[in-house]
Parts: structure tokens; C-alpha cells; sequence
């Protein structure tokens, strides 16, 4: 009785991803880091054009799923992940892929801004020139341009693109590092707590410019503020000792979780 | 009473200092009640302190000073009709220590007493036949005017050392008393003794400071000698190098500089592309595992002296040179070569470029290289665009170290390069550089005072100038350049 419920949850499960249109899909996905598994078989999609929050007490594998969605993961000495993750259908694990070329599909916002030690339009043209995007100068300032437009920094550095991009204020040089992610015209965004290191301002102005970069880009974003999570994203994940606890609509997370364990670390009991 | 009795006697004062310095604190704070302010050991120490720093630092002083006052009176006592034709009072007033040092050791060796010696009753024959008895050779005649000075030197020495006793033993016990007194439980020992590290902190960096000045300074004075006996537009300009120690010697730098950085730019050629790899490889490429046991492997190659490195180049590599590439090609046919030389050290510094190149490497933050990664940047991309121009100001750094030591280095060369100055393309010949030839200079002869020896202290000088060049010139490529990272 009870194996054939399971069936059946698992066919609805299966029907239901077919019907949703998921730009990635995670299935049974675990990560060991040496010894140590940090991720138990999640099963989690990103949906086009969607924000997807991760949230969870520290330490409970949000971060590392994120990472294995572009294979960050591989850069760490000892980590090793199984499972399946797929980015239109295509496994990303698979020795086929070229992990260069997703990593220009799937790009990256860091949680504390990295941008190089190089001026504000080297930082932007960054990736362009790498993977051969531009194909005179002219192209070139154009995408940078169009990158510092749509991370809403355009206005402020216009006049000063040649300074160095360390020079700007923490918020600036985050929106920075956005551009830069942009200018490789990814197709999925990953943001790990990019506004944990901002001031409330800043943090404003990030958040508003995910809102505009959900028209065309899916979006996964990890955060420690419920608000956040609240404010920019349309689809929750929670996370706990590295299990996926449960995904739903964000307003149904927030109001009616199916689980305990989300309703007490929204409430702030754990956590 | 010798500098090591003083000393002994100082120490003990101290350590005596120490004990009651204690002691007194702790009695005190027992009767009356109060607090001690420090640890009771902090007491001690302010006493010991007190007593024995100050004291010792007037002995150095003393030391130092009470030969120049001493020489300073005694050469007024020296007419310039003893001074021998074309010679110097310096020459003089060595012989006059040397007597003083030979009456000494008759005193110390004969029945002869110092009252006889003083009052004039022994005249100087007799006390040369003393002195050859206790093994003191005088050279040549010597005038009575100098005998009377050098008994002079020695009365000077002794009071002077007696009152360097009383003074040094006395300003010991001086503060030990009046340090004894002050101790009560309010003072601050603590503070004291904080405030005495500083002081010899700082006294620390001052000696590194004033040396570095001290040898620039006798370095400046003995090339103004030398340009005083030779011109500086010959030493700078003329390309022959032939001293002759007869005189008449040309003594141009050229040929010399040359040799120098001809050999030092085929060390680098070496050194760098190879250092940088290396650590471009330990740094981003190699586990671990290899990494910990690869970096200390290369640094080894700094731990082999350079008289070895200088023995392989001379046996080994330069004949092979030779034998398979100078004479095949008709280029050459001589064992000692630029190449050899300049090839060998070239080996030698590259875990200079190596090993810190690595450790700056390293010190890039990981978040430039996730930065880089997560653009779909490819690792030797990432390398060359980002790890390497933020790592750019300490490599220039690590390259700058190499290069002073190659313009430095003087074993290899003198075994490698051979010792025949000359300006010339081809690095198949010998050469030589600048410091072989301040030592070959200096060798065997240590009068300054013909052009021939004091032109070493105008090559170091120049040396010296070229290296704080090179630093300069590599601060300000490095301010310029700088891409900082936070």
C-alpha cells in the first residue's frame, strides 16, 4: 500500500517537473567533501525566468548546491558530487561538457564583491574577451556599456570607467561583479548571500536590480535574510543538515510551510 | 681591571639588583599594606636594569672614545721631521701602538718595573733587546720621539682604563642605590620595564640604520680619495682596465660593468622565465603532497655554497660549453665564459625567483580566482590575467633580490667567467666583473694609498649606487603599476 503511494507521489513528481518549464534540475544530487557528505539526494529544479531562494541555518549544503550548479564544487581539493544536475536537459557533470562553456552559461555573484584589480571596464570586459565575444572595440564598449546598464551602475561610473574597480564603495563594486556576470550573457545567474556584506541601501538597490534581471535570466539566489528571500524571489528551497526540507511558491513558504522545520526557522526558532 | 672583570662585576651588581630590588618591594607592600602595583619580579627587574644597561653602555662608549683622544694627544707629540718622506702620521702612529703593545709585554714578561720604565732610566736599545727576548720584532730605526710617545700611549691607556673602571663600577652602584630607593608598591614597575623593550627596540633599529650609513660614508670617503690620486672622467669612461702596482695604471670601469651585467642578464634570463614557472606551478597547479615536498627541494638550491656552484661551473659545465657548442661553432675556445658563469649562477638564484614568487602567488586571495573561474575562465587564463599582474609588485620584488645577488656574486664568476676584463659580444669569452676585481685588487696588499688599491672602494661605491638604482627604478615601476587587491 504504502510502496504504491510512493509510486504514485514519485509519478506526480515526474508529471509535474514535465509540466513545469525548469531550466536546471538537480536529482538525487549528494556532495562529499573528502569523508565528510555535505548534500543527502536533493531534488531540486530552477524554473525559467524564476527566483529561486536557499535558505537554511548555516552549514546545511545551500551554498554547496549552488555551487555544484556551475561545478565550483571542482575547484575545491576532495570534493566529489554524484547524482544528477541537468541544464536543458543536458547533464552538466557529463565528460562531454566543457566546464569553461557552462560556466559562461551559469554564472556567479560571490558573497563578499570580488572584482579584480583591474579598472571598472577591464572588470566588465573581463569575460568578453576571454571567451571572444566582442569582435572590435566598438562591440566591446558596447557590451560593457549595455553589462553597467543593466546592473544599474552605468550613471555612476560612466565618467570614470578607466579607475580601478576596488575604489568603489562595497555596493558599487557588488553591482560591479554583477556586470560582470552579465557581460557573458549567461542564461542562469547564481548569487551566494550577495548582499551580506552590503549595507541596507546597497542592499536595496541589489535587490531591486534582481527583480529586473529575472525578465531574462533564471535566478538562484542563497540568503540568511527571510525578508530578502521574501522580497525578490518567486520559488523557496529550505535547507537543513544538508537535506532539502521542502520547495514550494515563496508565499506559501512563508505563510503555510508543509513542514515544521520551516515554519520554526521563518519564526526564528532555530537557526 | 680588564673589560671582562668590569663586565662580571656589573652582572653580579645586577642580579644582586634583582634579588633585593624583590625583596624590597615585597617587604615594603607587607608593611604597609598596600598593593603592589606589579608582579614583584617587575620590581627586580627595574633595578637590575637600572643598574646594569647604563653602565655597560658607558663602557662601549668609553671604549670607543678614549683611543681617539688618547691617539689625538699622543700625535702632537710627534714632530713632522719623523714622518718619513712620502709616508703618513698614520704610519707612524701604528708603530708607536705597536711599541706601546711590545712594552707591555715586557712588563709583563722581565723583572723590569714600571717606575724604571717611567722615570727614563732605561733607554730604547735596551728595551728593543727586551722586546725581541719576549717576542715583539721591530721594524727599521726608531726615532726617540717616537719611543717617548708610544710610553706616553701606554701611561694614557692605563689612566684612561682606571678611570673607565671607577666610572663604569660607579655609575652601577650609583643607580643601583638610587633604583633600591624609589622602589615603593604605587611605582609602576610594569611601565618601566614596558618602556625600557621600547627603548631597546628602537636601539635595535638604529644600529642596523647607522652601520648601513657608516659604510656609505667610509665607502664615499675612500673614492674621494681615490678620485683625488686618479680622474674621474678616466675611472668612469675609459674602456681598459690594466692596473699596474709599479703605477701608471689604467683603471677604467667599463670593461668591468660590462662583464658584470652581461653575466647578471644571462643569470636572469635563466633565473626568471624558470623561478616564475616554477612558481606559477607549485602555486596553482601541484597538490599539496608534491608542493610540500617540491618548495623545500628548490630551496636547497639557495643552501649550496657558491664556491661549489663555482667548482661545477669550472670542471664540469664549462668545459662541456666548450667542447660541444664554443669550438663546434669556432666561437671560442676558452673553458672560462660569460655563459658558463652567467648559466650556472643563473641555476643558483632561481629559487630566490621561485620561492617567493610562489609565496606571493599564494597570497592572492582565492576570491580573485572563484571570480575569474565563474566567468568560464580556463586556469592559465586566470593566471596570466588576474593572479600574475596582482602578484606583479612582489614578483618585481623577488626578481630585484635575484638580480643584487648575481651583480653581488663573486665566487662563481672569478671560477666561471675567468679574470680577464674585456668588452665583448661574444659570451663565450672571458670576462670579469666588478667584485673579482675588488678582491684581486685587494688581495696581498692592505695599504691605501696608491690609486691601484683604493680604486676597489670606488668600484664598490658604484656597485652600491647601481643596486640602489635598480631598487629605486623597480618601487617606482612596481607604485606604477600596482594592481592592488583590497
Amino acid at each position: 500500500m504504502n510502496m504504491l503511494s510512493d509510486a504514485a507521489a514519485e509519478k506526480a513528481l515526474v508529471k509535474k517537473m514535465n509540466e513545469v518549464n525548469y531550466k536546471m534540475v538537480g536529482k538525487d544530487v549528494s556532495v562529499y567533501y573528502g569523508e565528510k557528505r555535505a548534500l543527502f539526494d536533493v531534488n531540486l529544479g530552477v524554473r525559467n525566468n524564476t527566483v529561486t531562494a536557499l535558505i537554511g541555518p548555516s552549514g546545511c549544503g545551500k551554498s554547496t548546491f549552488l555551487r555544484c550548479l556551475n561545478r565550483m564544487n571542482d575547484t575545491i581539493q576532495g570534493a566529489k558530487v554524484t547524482g544528477l544536475l541537468t541544464l536543458d536537459s543536458k547533464d552538466i557533470y557529463d565528460p562531454d561538457i566543457d566546464v569553461v562553456e557552462l560556466r559562461a552559461r551559469v554564472g556567479m555573484v560571490f558573497q563578499k564583491p570580488n572584482p579584480f584589480p583591474k579598472s571598472i571596464y577591464e572588470n566588465v570586459a573581463y569575460g568578453p574577451r576571454i571567451h571572444g565575444l566582442a569582435r572590435s572595440k566598438a562591440e566591446l564598449d558596447q557590451i560593457v556599456e549595455a553589462s553597467l546598464q543593466k546592473a544599474g551602475l552605468w550613471s555612476e561610473v560612466k565618467d570614470r570607467l578607466q579607475e580601478s574597480g576596488t575604489g568603489l564603495s562595497g555596493g558599487q563594486q557588488q553591482r560591479l561583479c554583477i556586470a560582470r556576470a552579465v557581460a557573458v550573457s549567461p542564461e542562469v545567474i547564481l548569487m551566494d548571500e550577495p548582499c551580506s556584506a552590503l549595507d541596507p541601501i546597497a542592499t536595496a538597490r541589489v535587490e531591486e536590480l534582481i527583480h529586473e534581471l529575472r525578465a531574462n535570466y533564471s535566478i538562484v539566489i542563497v540568503t540568511h535574510s527571510m525578508q530578502q528571500a521574501a522580497r525578490v524571489s518567486q520559488r523557496t528551497a529550505m535547507f537543513h543538515l544538508g537535506n532539502l526540507v521542502e520547495e514550494d511558491d515563496t508565499d506559501k513558504m512563508f505563510t503555510n510551510p508543509s513542514d515544521q522545520r520551516t515554519q520554526d526557522y521563518i519564526m526564528g526558532r532555530f537557526g | 681591571m680588564s673589560v671582562g672583570s668590569i663586565v662580571l662585576v656589573v652582572l653580579v651588581l645586577a642580579a644582586l639588583g634583582y634579588f633585593f630590588g624583590r625583596r624590597r618591594a615585597v617587604a615594603a607592600s607587607a608593611k604597609s599594606g598596600v598593593k603592589l602595583h606589579s608582579l614583584s619580579g617587575y620590581y627586580g627587574q627595574t633595578v637590575a636594569l637600572f643598574t646594569a644597561v647604563p653602565a655597560l653602555l658607558l663602557m662601549v662608549a668609553w671604549l670607543f672614545v678614549q683611543p681617539i683622544i688618547i691617539e689625538s694627544r699622543v700625535s702632537d707629540m710627534i714632530p713632522d721631521s719623523v714622518i718619513p718622506q712620502g709616508g703618513a702620521l698614520s704610519l707612524v702612529m701604528s708603530d708607536v701602538r705597536q711599541i706601546a703593545g711590545g712594552l707591555d709585554a715586557v712588563l709583563a714578561n722581565t723583572e723590569l718595573s714600571e717606575e724604571a720604565l717611567n722615570s727614563g732610566e732605561v733607554d730604547f736599545t735596551t728595551i728593543r733587546a727586551r722586546m725581541a727576548e719576549v717576542g715583539v720584532a721591530l721594524a727599521g730605526d726608531v726615532p726617540q720621539e717616537v719611543y717617548e710617545a708610544a710610553k706616553a700611549y701606554r701611561q694614557g691607556a692605563d689612566i684612561g682604563r682606571l678611570m673607565m673602571t671607577v666610572a663604569v663600577i660607579g655609575l652601577a652602584l650609583g643607580l643601583l642605590a638610587w633604583s633600591m630607593r624609589r622602589i615603593e608598591p604605587r611605582m609602576r614597575a610594569r611601565n618601566v620595564s614596558e618602556n625600557f623593550v621600547q627603548a631597546l627596540l628602537i636601539g635595535s633599529s638604529t644600529i642596523a640604520i647607522l652601520t648601513t650609513v657608516g659604510i656609505v660614508f667610509s665607502l664615499v670617503f675612500e673614492t674621494i680619495n681615490f678620485f683625488k690620486l686618479y680622474p674621474a672622467s678616466e675611472f668612469f669612461f675609459s674602456t681598459v682596465w690594466n692596473p699596474q702596482f709599479r703605477g701608471g695604471s689604467d683603471l677604467g670601469i667599463l670593461p668591468l660593468l660590462w662583464g658584470t651585467l652581461y653575466v647578471s642578464l644571462v643569470a636572469l634570463l635563466v633565473a626568471v622565465p624558470v623561478g616564475l614557472m616554477i612558481a606559477i606551478y607549485l602555486a596553482d597547479y601541484a597538490g599539496s603532497t608534491l608542493r610540500s615536498f617540491a618548495k623545500p627541494a628548490i630551496e636547497v638550491l639557495a643552501g649550496i655554497p657558491t664556491i661549489v656552484y663555482g667548482l661545477f661551473a669550472l670542471i664540469t659545465f664549462g668545459p662541456f660549453l666548450r667542447d660541444w657548442i664554443a669550438q663546434p661553432l669556432g666561437l671560442g675556445s676558452s673553458s672560462s665564459s660569460v655563459l658558463t658563469a652567467g648559466l650556472v649562477m643563473g641555476v643558483m638564484i632561481i629559487p630566490f625567483v621561485s620561492s617567493l614568487s610562489d609565496d606571493i602567488i599564494n597570497a592572492v586571495p582565492q576570491a580573485m580566482r572563484d571570480g575569474s573561474y565563474a566567468l568560464g575562465a580556463t586556469q592559465s587564463e586566470t593566471i596570466k590575467r588576474v593572479i600574475l599582474p596582482a602578484a606583479l609588485p612582489g614578483i618585481v620584488g623577488a626578481i630585484l633580490l635575484a638580480a643584487s645577488r648575481a651583480i653581488g656574486e663573486t665566487m662563481i664568476v672569478v671560477l666561471g667567467a675567468g679574470a680577464a676584463a674585456r668588452l665583448d659580444l661574444n659570451p663565450f669569452e672571458a670576462m670579469t666583473t666588478v667584485t673579482v676585481k675588488i678582491v684581486s685588487q685587494l688581495t696581498g696588499d692592505t695599504e691605501f694609498a696608491s690609486p691601484e688599491t683604493l680604486v676597489a672602494f670606488a668600484l664598490g661605491l658604484t656597485l652600491f649606487v647601481i643596486t640602489l638604482g635598480l631598487n629605486v627604478l623597480a618601487l617606482y615601476i612596481v607604485r606604477r603599476y600596482r594592481e592592488q587587491y583590497e
